[in-house]
């Protein structure tokens, strides 16, 4: 019936993949957003609180859960209550949807590494115009970063409704890093992952909502993880370890990037300041070195008073250069990484070497991320009967690569990165609190807390905490209502939805509304994964039905 | 008389080179932002010397080969530093045309710029624009080369990965299948409780061999 279950070489094997899979893109891009966003070091106070009543209690749940039943999350919810085979599914579609977009991340870091080889840094220079006399314009209006990002990358179209064609550059390097990721699945799935966040205005639930995602909830990924481990495995250390850690990264990762952001806004003051200076030198034709930025203001003062006129004339073309200004542009997600990053290493010296091992880590944050979700897809296939009867390994994990690349290809068109923007928004958010909030009522109430309380003290050889057992039966699901009743009503409050295109005559973003099929989209990958949850339980109940109808129990 | 002359001719030239006059280009030097220390001060020797480079320059197009450097007029020294010039034919009466001007600075630039220690940043001409280095670009793009690498290197891992499971499951398939299926029987019996199986709770790993047990048993004494 059931072959032996691989299992894990060692316990810190199992470790390393949770912590692989926890830790990823969102401890780099989006925790230091939000420390800065809500008061840098007080938010640490909201996300610590959250980690401890919300994060560690509900990791340790998924990881005690895969563990007990030994299955991937299909299986293993089945077995809790067939009706509950949904929550699994959702899970499997949600990181099915994840699988999808995610791995284009990893294709633009391959693309930047890949140009991080030349000298000068390409995203470092405007390339020049067509007759030689100047640089390109959207790069002149723009900065050279974000035309490098914009324009060279993804090659941008104007809005979500101009698809244009696939671009072969980044296709290929997506079709590189699902060869990578193949490579490591290839075998089964003994290795790494991670995941991703959210926002809005209020600090606690940013911090809710980025621990929540931060530790990969609900995707399956855990479960599919724990499955794997020696049934005596002590979980709950791990679990704490795990959580502990992802917490920890997210911390550094802010301190270096908030450091990063200095080295940006200062450099980008004193160029600021040198072009001002260089304007009012050859507008009245100043001696030479004679402006500096120390007697800028009181120069200006002068300048003001005794050449109003041409003063008057000068004035508009005059940045206010300000080091709070360009402090205060916190930026999130891939604009961060590809935008902001890059302008500050192509300023640094040396700037190949830091570009390639930034650029690197970028990768196997990502890469592990990836992992963690194709395990989540791989495992309750290679459960099942009817697919590993049929395929062996290799192929199921074959067409699993090759489905979602063909499907990634989409993010690699003109209007690739709106659609990006839509799955990174959408497609796990809303349903994964809801999976999580089943997840925990079916463990609590459905399975019986007692029940799973016995068998993980069977298992394990040690009792449940009484700590675990108030979170998981009162604190984490009222947490995770409130969370999801708040999305629900600020969507409702805030009416259309809007993205941000890139406008090439202006060298900006510009804020317009998303086309009803768009919006047709985020609709469908909302409700397909939470609808597997009532529909399967409403399968299984008919199919149950029937099968009493047709033959009358036994005595 | 040769006074009156003289006034006459440095009139005429001052009204021939003024800002913004027909076919007068402005030029501004950044010394100091150049040669920071080293910087020299712009004097009337450098001047000189900027007027020679002109002339030397307009030596070089084809009609002009007659260039003196009293031909080259300057004007409006400003402590920037900058000035407009303007360069006149042997008459002194005309200023030569724009263009000819521009086409002549442009094919020399680099020994003009050259001679005063500058760039194209630091010693502008406005009005005449210069030609920005064309980039390098190389028959085959590096970032190609280095994803080639990779990408091969990708594929024959996987390839490594396939062939050696494949060999191991035909290993594996030809090997000692009674024991296969013995294990098989093992675990038929095992209990299913709830769809899940009692195996991973027994610590013993169902290895019993009931031979010896029921032995014992029978030895145990009463």
């Amino acid at each position: 019936m059931e072959k032996s279950r691989p299992l894990w070489a060692n316990p810190l094997q199992f470790v390393f993949a949770c912590i692989s899979y926890a830790v990823g893109l969102g401890n780099v891009w989006r925790f230091p957003y939000l420390c800065q966003m809500y008061g840098g070091g007080s938010f640490l106070v909201p996300y610590l609180v959250m980690l401890i009543v919300e994060g560690m209690p509900l990791l340790y749940l998924e990881l005690a859960v895969g563990q007990r039943m030994r299955q991937g999350s299909i299986g293993a919810w089945k077995t809790i209550s067939p009706y509950l085979g949904g929550v699994g599914l959702a899970s499997v579609v949600v990181s099915f949807f994840l699988s999808m977009y995610y791995n284009i991340i990893n294709a633009w870091a391959f693309w930047y590494l890949f140009h991080s080889f030349q000298d000068p840094l390409p995203w470092s220079v405007c390339p020049l115009n067509d007759n030689h006399t100047g640089y390109d314009e959207e790069c002149e209006k723009a900065s050279s970063t974000q035309y490098f990002w914009y324009r060279k990358t993804l090659n941008i179209s104007p809005s979500i409704q101009d698809s244009g064609r696939v671009q072969w550059e980044p296709a290929l390097c997506l079709v590189l890093a699902w060869l990578v990721v193949y490579l490591c699945v290839l075998r089964g799935t003994q290795s790494t992952g991670k995941l991703e966040q959210l926002a809005n205005p209020k600090a606690w639930i940013n911090a809710a909502t980025q621990i929540f995602f931060s530790l990969g909830l609900g995707f399956g990924s855990l479960i599919a993880f724990a499955s794997y481990n020696e049934p005596s495995n002590n979980c709950q250390k791990h679990a704490i370890i795990v959580s502990l850690i992802n917490s920890s990264t997210s911390i550094f990762a802010s301190i270096v990037t908030f450091s990063i952001y200095g080295f940006k806004a200062t450099f980008n003051y004193e160029s600021c300041l040198n072009k001002v200076i260089l304007l009012l030198t050859n507008s009245f034709d100043l001696e030479d070195g004679f402006l500096t930025a120390s007697n800028l203001e009181q120069v200006k003062g002068y300048l003001a008073s005794t050449f109003p006129g041409k003063y008057s004339e000068v004035l508009p073309q005059m940045r206010n250069c300000s080091l709070q200004a360009e402090l205060a542009t916190a930026v999130q997600g891939t604009g961060l990484s590809f935008i902001v990053y890059t302008e500050a290493i192509k300023n640094m010296e040396v700037s190949q070497l830091w570009s390639v091992l930034y650029f690197f880590m970028l990768l196997m944050l990502g890469i592990g991320s990836m992992l963690g979700n194709t395990a989540a897809i791989l495992t309750p296939l290679t459960d099942s009967k009817v697919v590993s009867s049929h395929l062996p390994k290799e192929a199921i994990s074959g067409l699993v690569c090759l489905v979602n690349c063909v499907i990634g290809l989409v993010f690699t068109m003109e209007s690739g990165n709106y659609w990006f923007d839509i799955f990174n928004d959408y497609a796990a958010t809303l349903s994964l609190l809801l999976i999580v909030l089943v997840e925990t009522i079916a463990v609590c109430y459905v399975y019986g807390l007692r029940r799973f309380e016995s068998d993980l003290e069977a298992m394990t050889g040690r009792g449940l905490n009484w700590y675990w057992k108030a979170m998981w039966a009162g604190v984490s699901p009222l947490l995770i209502v409130s969370l999801f009743v708040f999305y629900l009503s600020d969507y409702i409050l805030t009416g259309t939805l809007q993205y941000q295109a890139w406008d090439a005559f202006q060298g900006q973003l510009v804020t317009k509304d998303y086309p009803p099929y768009a919006l047709a989209v985020i609709g469908l990958l909302v409700a397909s994964s939470i609808m597997c949850i009532p529909l399967v339980a409403l399968g299984t109940f008919i199919t149950r039905c029937l099968k009493r109808g047709d033959t009358p129990p036994a005595a | 008389m040769l006074c009156l002359l003289f006034f006459l001719v440095t009139a005429v030239g001052a009204e021939l080179c003024q800002p913004d006059a027909e076919n007068a280009f402005k030029v501004r030097l950044s010394i100091r932002t150049a040669l920071g220390d080293k910087a020299y001060a712009w004097d009337t020797n450098e001047e000189y010397l900027f007027k020679a480079m002109v002339a030397f320059s307009m030596r070089k197009v084809p009609n002009r080969e007659t260039t003196e450097i009293s031909h080259v007029l300057l004007c409006n020294v400003t402590q920037r530093v900058s000035f407009w010039f303007v360069v006149t034919d042997p008459s002194k009466n005309h200023t030569l045309p724009a263009v000819e001007i521009q086409s002549a600075i442009r094919m020399n630039r680099n020994r003009i710029n050259s001679a005063f220690f500058l760039n194209d940043q630091t010693l502008e001409f406005l009005k005449i624009p210069s030609t920005l280095a064309p980039p390098t670009d190389p028959t085959m793009p590096i970032w190609m080369i280095i994803f080639s690498v990779i990408f091969c290197i990708v594929i024959v891992a996987v390839m490594l990965l396939i062939f050696s499971g494949i060999r191991q499951r035909r290993r594996k398939s030809k090997g000692p299948s009674e024991v296969d299926d013995t294990e098989d029987k093992c675990e038929n019996m095992i209990t299913i409780e709830n769809g899940i199986p009692c195996d991973p709770l027994d610590t013993k790993g169902g290895h019993i061999n009931d031979v010896f047990m029921t032995e014992d048993e029978r030895l145990t004494p009463l």
